[in-house]
């Protein structure tokens, strides 16, 4: 569990990233962090694993102060896969560099091969085990930095801006993957634009901005609201557009799952037919 | 990165700031000539306070501290070093005449990074890089070397996300023995230099499809002129330099202790 108490934080540069924030996540639960460039999103998750430590207020984790642990130690539970994979890949292949933090963490051979492999499997890379990470696309980069965290099994993690540099199918993967480690237990934070992503994994959504939580609550609620999604400088998802074109035909605002809109769609059409 | 921030140009205004590139050059080395002919403790004293009202003139005390604050470690490595060889070499001396001693090269180390830190914190890349440009020096290297300064930051920037995103894979920096520490840094290098290989392919293409170098001969909006203040302060550098060879010469310059042991009897 993430419990965030009045969280002020200015870097040395004397930016104020975040000005009070009030946050709590409980365990296995799958929170999206949403709101426009520079709202304190990126800086609020860097604390969840004590890179960065607060000015005031404080964040505990697992009811640990985030203060008075080193990052390695924090690591072990919360991993922060960041936005950009080559700010981390170094390793001569795809294998060293997932076994890096688990050499870190002084994990013996055979669990760091064992965890390897589990991470390759995961996330589809068991043809580029011998390859260099630095031959590989820019999605596929993406998703070894994943590997290289994931291999670890920490119980809560933080996802930077996955969905970047993904084509469609990635994407799609990516979702089946988040979603299931969730429905394994663990926690999901991830921090993004990409509306539609969320939309269709239907988390709960935090909406930030200039350093503050606007507001927080069920996608389906949050995503809907035409102010709240434009005052985050974000967008309705398409389907939400499109039932709010037909909000005069008696049709739900509340509905951002394709899916379920589909439903809704064709009842009001059997319906029609049935009456006539 | 605070102490690149000693080094970094501030953009405001002062009569510093307008100096040309070129005068404030002939001063910096004129000052690094002076600092390297005098080993007594007293010109090199002189050559640091007269520099502090030009930081004050150019309101860059508070970035002139972050450079000075960051060469202490190296000053005391360097007064460590000449303490221990001048112990072994000139060990017949008495202790107070190697403490001058230590202590004026520690001084001169701080005049040169001192000056160094003025003439960057005042003057903006794009200037320097005209001064060179009149000077003869050929365009490409004018770019090279503006691009090279204003990329500095960048780099810090990314520096420190990188070692951020490798502590969050469990790397401890500060933990090991010597060689273990250097170990540690691999993993913050090699990201660093492959991402500065890419940008700079990058920015190459970018370059040229903006059509860089299409014209043989590139013309400036703005164009240097030595002023009057340039002038003096070319001449200032001149005097100062002849002088101090002179002095060095022609006149004994007495050490500090001595000086306080005649006043003191």
């Amino acid at each position: 569990m993430i419990i965030v108490e009045n969280l002020y934080f200015t870097y040395p540069n004397g930016v104020k990233a975040l000005l009070g924030v009030n946050l709590k996540i409980e365990d296995g639960e799958f929170v999206a962090i949403m709101g426009q460039n520079g709202a304190g999103k990126t800086t609020l998750v860097k604390h969840m694993n004590g890179l960065l430590k607060p000015t005031r207020g404080r964040v505990l984790v697992d009811g640990v102060d985030t203060r008075r642990v080193s990052v390695a130690w924090l690591a072990r539970k919360v991993g922060l896969v960041f936005q950009n994979p080559d700010h981390q890949l170094f390793s001569e292949t795809v294998e060293e560099e997932i076994s890096f933090a688990l050499k870190n963490f002084g994990y013996d051979r055979k669990t760091i091969k064992r965890r390897v492999e589990w991470a390759l499997k995961m996330l589809d890379l068991e043809r580029y085990r011998k390859v260099s990470p630095f031959m590989l696309s820019g999605g596929e980069r993406k998703r070894v930095a994943l590997a290289s965290v994931l291999a670890w099994d920490p119980k809560i993690i933080i996802l930077d801006e996955p969905t970047i540099g993904q084509d469609y199918m990635q994407k799609e993967k990516l979702r089946q993957f988040i979603l299931q480690l969730n429905q394994q237990g663990k926690t999901i934070i991830v921090v993004t634009h990409d509306v539609e992503f969320i939309a269709e994994c239907n988390p709960r959504i935090i909406l930030m901005k200039q350093g503050r939580i606007m507001v927080s609550g069920k996608a389906e609620e949050i995503l809907t609201n035409e102010d709240l999604v434009k005052e985050a400088s974000i967008t309705l998802p398409e389907i939400a557009k499109l039932f709010k074109c037909l909000e005069g035909y008696g049709f739900p605002l509340n509905v951002i799952d394709a899916y379920k809109a589909a439903e809704i769609i064709y009842e009001r059409l059997r319906s029609r037919n049935e009456r006539i | 990165m605070s102490v690149f921030d000693g080094f970094k140009f501030r953009s405001t205004s002062s009569p510093i700031h307008k100096l040309d590139p070129r005068a404030k050059f002939i001063y910096v080395c004129a000052l690094f000539a002076v600092a390297i002919i005098f080993n007594n403790i007293i010109p090199l004293l002189v050559l640091f306070l007269i520099q502090i009202p030009i930081v004050f003139r150019a309101k860059v005390q508070k970035e002139w501290m972050r450079s000075m604050k960051g060469s202490v470690v190296f000053a005391i490595m360097i007064f460590v070093v000449n303490l221990l060889s001048l112990h072994f070499y000139a060990g017949h001396e008495p202790l107070i005449y190697i403490l001058e001693r230590s202590s004026a090269m520690t001084i001169r180390f701080i005049v040169l990074v001192q000056s160094f830190s003025i003439f960057f914190l005042t003057t903006s890349p794009d200037i320097l890089s005209l001064a060179l440009e009149q000077s003869g020096v050929p365009y490409e290297l004018c770019f090279a070397f503006t691009t090279a300064i204003r990329f500095v930051p960048v780099l810090a920037e990314e520096a420190q996300t990188i070692m951020d995103a490798q502590k969050a894979r469990g790397l401890e920096i500060e933990s090991g023995n010597f060689f273990r520490r250097i170990r540690n840094y691999i993993p913050i290098l090699i990201p660093l230099i492959v991402n500065a290989i890419r940008r700079s392919l990058e920015l190459a293409e970018t370059m040229e499809s903006r059509a860089w170098g299409a014209c043989e001969k590139r013309t400036n909006l703005y164009m240097l002129k030595i002023k009057r203040n340039d002038l003096l302060l070319i001449i200032f550098s001149l005097v100062l330099l002849t002088v101090s060879i002179y002095v060095s010469i022609h006149v004994y310059i007495p050490s500090l202790a001595s000086l306080l042991y005649t006043a003191t009897v």
